[in-house]
Formats: C-alpha cells, sequence, structure tokens
C-alpha cells in the first residue's frame, strides 16, 4: 500500500510555509498521577509529543488513556509531575459545547472576549463577520436551545477561536455528535482551519477523522498514557476519507493501535 | 384552559362539601363556620381586612427582600469559602432552622420594638435558608469543564463568578423565591401575634378573642390567596427571565 500511495498524485508533502522552525507544543516524557480516594492513577508515563505553529496534531487512544489530562497539561490547567511540558498560550474546546444557555449564540461566541475586557457590544462586533465564515449567518441571536447540535459545537468552536489563542485543544470536539453531522463539522473544521490557521492539538477516539484533519496522528498507549506511534498524514486537502491515501494511512494508525483489520 | 376548568372544579367540591358537612350538622359553625360565612365576613369585614392587609403584605415583601439579600450574600459567602466556611456554617444555618419561631419570635419583638424591623427579622429567618440552599446549589451546579473553558480563556475567579456562576444560579434563587413567599405569611402572623396593632396576624388575633371565627377563616383566606398570587408571579418571572431553566435541558449528549 505505501508503495502504490507514493506516486498517487493525491499524496504530496503538506508542509506549510514556515511552520516547521517554531515550536508551539513541547511534551516531553511527561509523567502525571492522580490520587483517587484510596488509589493513584497513572494517567501519562513518560508521554512526547510536539507540535509546531500551524501543525494540526490529531492524538488517539483507547478510552481512559489520559487524552483529556494531555490537554489539560497544554492548556496549563495541570502541571506534570515529571517531564517537561511548555506551549505557547492554548484554549481548550471541551467534548461538550457547554454553551451558556442563558446567552446568545454571539454573546456565547464572544465569551472569551468579554473576559478580555471588551464591552458586550464591541465583543459582539468582534465575532459577528466569523457567523457568515462558519456558516452561522442568521443564527447569531438564537438561544443555544434552538440550535442543532453541529450548530451548537460550531459555536463553541468559535468561543474557543476568538479567545484568539495560538494553539487550540481539541477535545473531541464531534465525539457527541452522529456520524453524518459528524462528518459534516469534519470538513468544516478543515476548512474553518484553513482560513484561520492555528496549531491544534486534537484528540479523537476516531481514527478516520484524525487522519481526515491531522498532518501527523500520534497513537497513545492504554492507560498509563504514552505516545505509541506517530505517523505523518502528509496527504494533500481536502481530504475524503475514502481517498486511497486517507484508508491507507487510517489502516497505519489501526494497526499501530493493536486492532487487526 | 383545561388547568382552569380543573382549578374551579377542585376548589368547588372542596367549598362544596365544606358548606353541606357544616349545615348537616357535621361541625359547630361556631367552632368551623361554613364558606358562606367567610364569604360573607370577606365583604362585610373588607375595609378591615384591607388596610391589616396592607401592613402584612408589605412587611412579606420586606422580609422576602431581605430575605433574598442575606441568603445571596451568605450563598456567595459559603461558595468561595468552599473548603474553609461551608463545612463549619452550614450546620450553624441548619440549625437555626431548628429554633422554634414561636419562641424566637416574642424574644425579638421585646428585643427589636414593636415595629416594623422586628416583623422583618422573624420573616426573614424563617425565609432565608431556603433562598441559601437553592442559590448554592446553583452556585455549585457549574460544570468544572466549563471553570477549566473560562480558566483558558485567561478568566479570574470573579470573572467566572460573574459570567458562568451567577447566571447559573439565577433559577435557583428563583425556586428559593417560590419556597420563602409560602413561609413567609407563617412567619409574618407569628410576628404579628408576638406584639403588634396592625397586620393580618393582629387581626386573626382579635377575631379569636372575639369568637368571630367567619373574620379569622377570612384573613387566613386572604393570606392563602396573597401567597398564590406570588407563587404565580415568580413562575411567570422565571419563564420570562430563566427560560433556560424551566424547559428540558438540551444541551447534552
Amino acid at each position: 500500500m505505501p508503495a502504490k500511495g507514493a506516486t498517487d498524485p493525491m499524496l504530496q508533502a503538506v508542509s506549510p510555509a514556515g511552520a516547521q522552525d517554531m515550536r508551539a507544543v513541547t511534551v516531553q516524557d511527561v509523567t502525571r498521577t492522580f490520587i483517587a480516594r484510596d488509589r493513584t492513577v497513572k494517567a501519562l508515563d513518560g508521554m512526547s509529543l510536539a507540535a509546531n505553529a500551524g501543525e494540526i496534531v490529531a492524538v488517539v487512544g483507547p478510552s481512559g488513556c489520559g487524552k483529556t489530562t494531555l490537554l489539560e497539561l497544554i492548556c496549563g490547567l495541570q502541571t506534570p509531575d515529571q517531564g517537561r511540558c511548555e506551549a505557547l498560550p492554548a484554549a481548550l474546546m471541551p467534548q461538550r459545547d457547554l454553551l451558556l444557555p442563558w446567552r446568545s449564540a454571539i454573546d456565547n461566541a464572544a465569551l472569551a472576549l468579554r473576559v478580555h475586557g471588551l464591552s458586550a457590544e464591541a465583543a459582539r462586533a468582534q465575532a459577528a463577520p466569523y457567523f457568515e465564515r462558519v456558516g452561522l449567518a442568521g443564527f447569531e441571536q438564537a438561544r443555544p436551545a434552538e440550535l442543532s447540535g453541529g450548530m451548537r459545537q460550531r459555536v463553541a468552536f468559535l468561543r474557543s477561536l476568538l479567545a484568539g489563542k495560538p494553539v487550540l485543544a481539541l477535545d473531541e470536539p464531534f465525539g457527541a455528535l452522529d456520524t453524518m453531522t459528524r462528518q459534516e463539522m469534519q470538513g468544516w473544521l478543515a476548512a474553518v482551519l484553513t482560513s484561520e490557521p492555528r496549531t491544534v492539538v486534537l484528540v479523537t477516539h476516531d481514527v478516520e477523522e484524525a487522519v481526515v484533519l491531522g498532518d501527523r496522528v500520534v497513537v497513545m498507549s492504554a492507560r498509563p498514557g504514552r505516545a505509541l506511534a506517530e505517523i505523518p498524514v502528509g496527504l494533500a486537502r481536502p481530504r475524503r476519507r475514502t481517498d486511497p491515501g486517507v484508508v491507507a494511512c487510517r489502516e497505519r494508525v489501526l494497526a499501530a493501535l493493536g486492532v487487526a483489520t | 384552559m383545561r388547568a382552569r376548568v380543573g382549578v374551579v372544579i377542585v376548589l368547588g367540591v372542596v367549598l362544596g362539601a365544606w358548606e353541606l358537612f357544616v349545615d348537616l350538622g357535621g361541625a359547630d359553625p361556631l367552632i368551623l363556620p361554613p364558606p358562606h360565612a367567610v364569604a360573607s365576613s370577606l365583604f362585610d369585614d373588607r375595609g378591615l381586612l384591607w388596610s391589616n392587609f396592607l401592613t402584612t403584605a408589605l412587611e412579606i415583601l420586606l422580609g422576602i427582600g431581605v430575605a433574598a439579600t442575606f441568603g445571596l450574600g451568605m450563598a456567595v459567602t459559603l461558595h468561595f469559602f468552599d473548603r474553609t466556611l461551608r463545612p463549619s456554617v452550614y450546620p450553624l444555618l441548619i440549625a437555626s432552622q431548628a429554633v422554634p419561631i414561636v419562641l424566637l419570635a416574642p424574644v425579638l419583638v421585646l428585643w427589636l420594638g414593636f415595629g416594623l424591623i422586628d416583623k422583618l427579622v422573624v420573616i426573614a429567618i424563617v425565609s432565608f435558608f431556603a433562598f441559601v440552599v437553592t442559590t448554592l446549589a446553583g452556585l455549585s451546579s457549574v460544570d468544572p469543564d466549563l471553570v477549566k473553558l473560562m480558566r483558558t480563556f485567561d478568566a479570574t475567579r470573579g470573572q467566572i463568578f460573574r459570567f458562568v456562576e451567577l447566571p447559573a444560579a439565577l433559577p435557583g434563587l428563583l425556586t428559593g423565591a417560590k419556597i420563602a413567599v409560602v413561609f413567609a405569611p407563617i412567619a409574618a402572623v407569628l410576628a404579628e401575634q408576638a406584639g403588634s396593632s396592625s397586620g393580618l396576624g393582629f387581626v386573626l388575633q382579635e377575631a379569636l378573642g372575639q369568637y368571630l371565627v367567619a373574620r379569622m377563616w377570612a384573613a387566613v383566606f386572604i393570606l392563602a390567596a396573597f401567597a398564590i398570587g406570588l407563587f404565580a408571579l415568580l413562575t411567570v418571572a422565571e419563564r420570562r427571565i430563566a427560560p433556560w431553566a424551566s424547559r428540558p435541558r438540551g444541551d447534552r449528549p
């Protein structure tokens, strides 16, 4: 398969200009242990991961392998027990949208701007142009309860994007959506990140999602989590899940996860 | 519409049964007056009842206002000092609710005098616990992931409170108010009976002494109607200012 892939015109190495020079996230040999009631739980053990500026690094692994802990370390919400974790300022996007039900879509999206001291009007004015760009035009004043799951997730993503941090830590952003909406949202996210480049650490259960969206896929072990393999994707965008390159890469990630295909 | 018809039917059946029971000699009308006697007292004594109702209504509304202010303040304080104050102060608050207000009211009247303040204090003591419990529950109901999200936005503790926790506690505060409006009239009557020269509690006390049972029941009727009115008002307010709370939550996967 890899030999065939190399001749495939779809498989051009993607290297954002100048991106390699700057390191945005460095996680090196990080160990993190939690003390729960009567036992200690080692979430991460010797985990390493790096992301250059503008790069999308997808992280896949079995449930409970410490992926959320990894993102919280990157966001500075936790500190490692051992090892090194350095990252440019990062905004989190949790799996559940957690939109504030009393705020309109635009006021939810502009939340970080309000935290940074903007008035309600100024924050709205700054968020408004993005609604068109992310396909939410006309829904600015809608309450979260009036939006579909996919729309709420778009607002939640916009909220983290507008925090203006160079790094986005996405924790299974589409995990709660149905398959159809999820696929639509993956295409959407790829498009948005093309126009609004960020360094992204994307944690996901969905191997296909990792390959479709990521520049590299980091495969984690079961708890305590550490990096088992790092698979460069290197496929041209936009990618479809049926592209032979995507399929081949997905097989490699699954093999690294130890899933027989 | 169907609900309103139901109310009328239930009320009709209860009043009808009550009337029949007394008319057929089930109870001495001097002890339990028939509804028509209560109704005529409501009409005949309307001047007396109205002016005393105004006194009691003012006490109840101000007392609930005091209770809401202190309850919110206490809930916020306990929330901010979750680890230190909450475990030590909360049991004291519970204990304060176990003190029989019937005994406390006369003491407070002696201490604070024979005016409005002592009534407000009694009503506030009875009502404020509901505000503390419900508001505190609302403040603590915020998803920890939301707090983490806010922290990655560089939000301070105060901003997390202002943007997330306080609005999340609003439905709790309103629930507290709904509980309070039901208990506040009892507290008002007790406080007035402990010492006052006006208010429905005073009317009750006087009517009881003069065996004017119909007037007594008329005063009770007015208090009950007032509580129902306030409760209904709060239900409407809840739907208006916190519509997300009364709706089934749609933001969970």
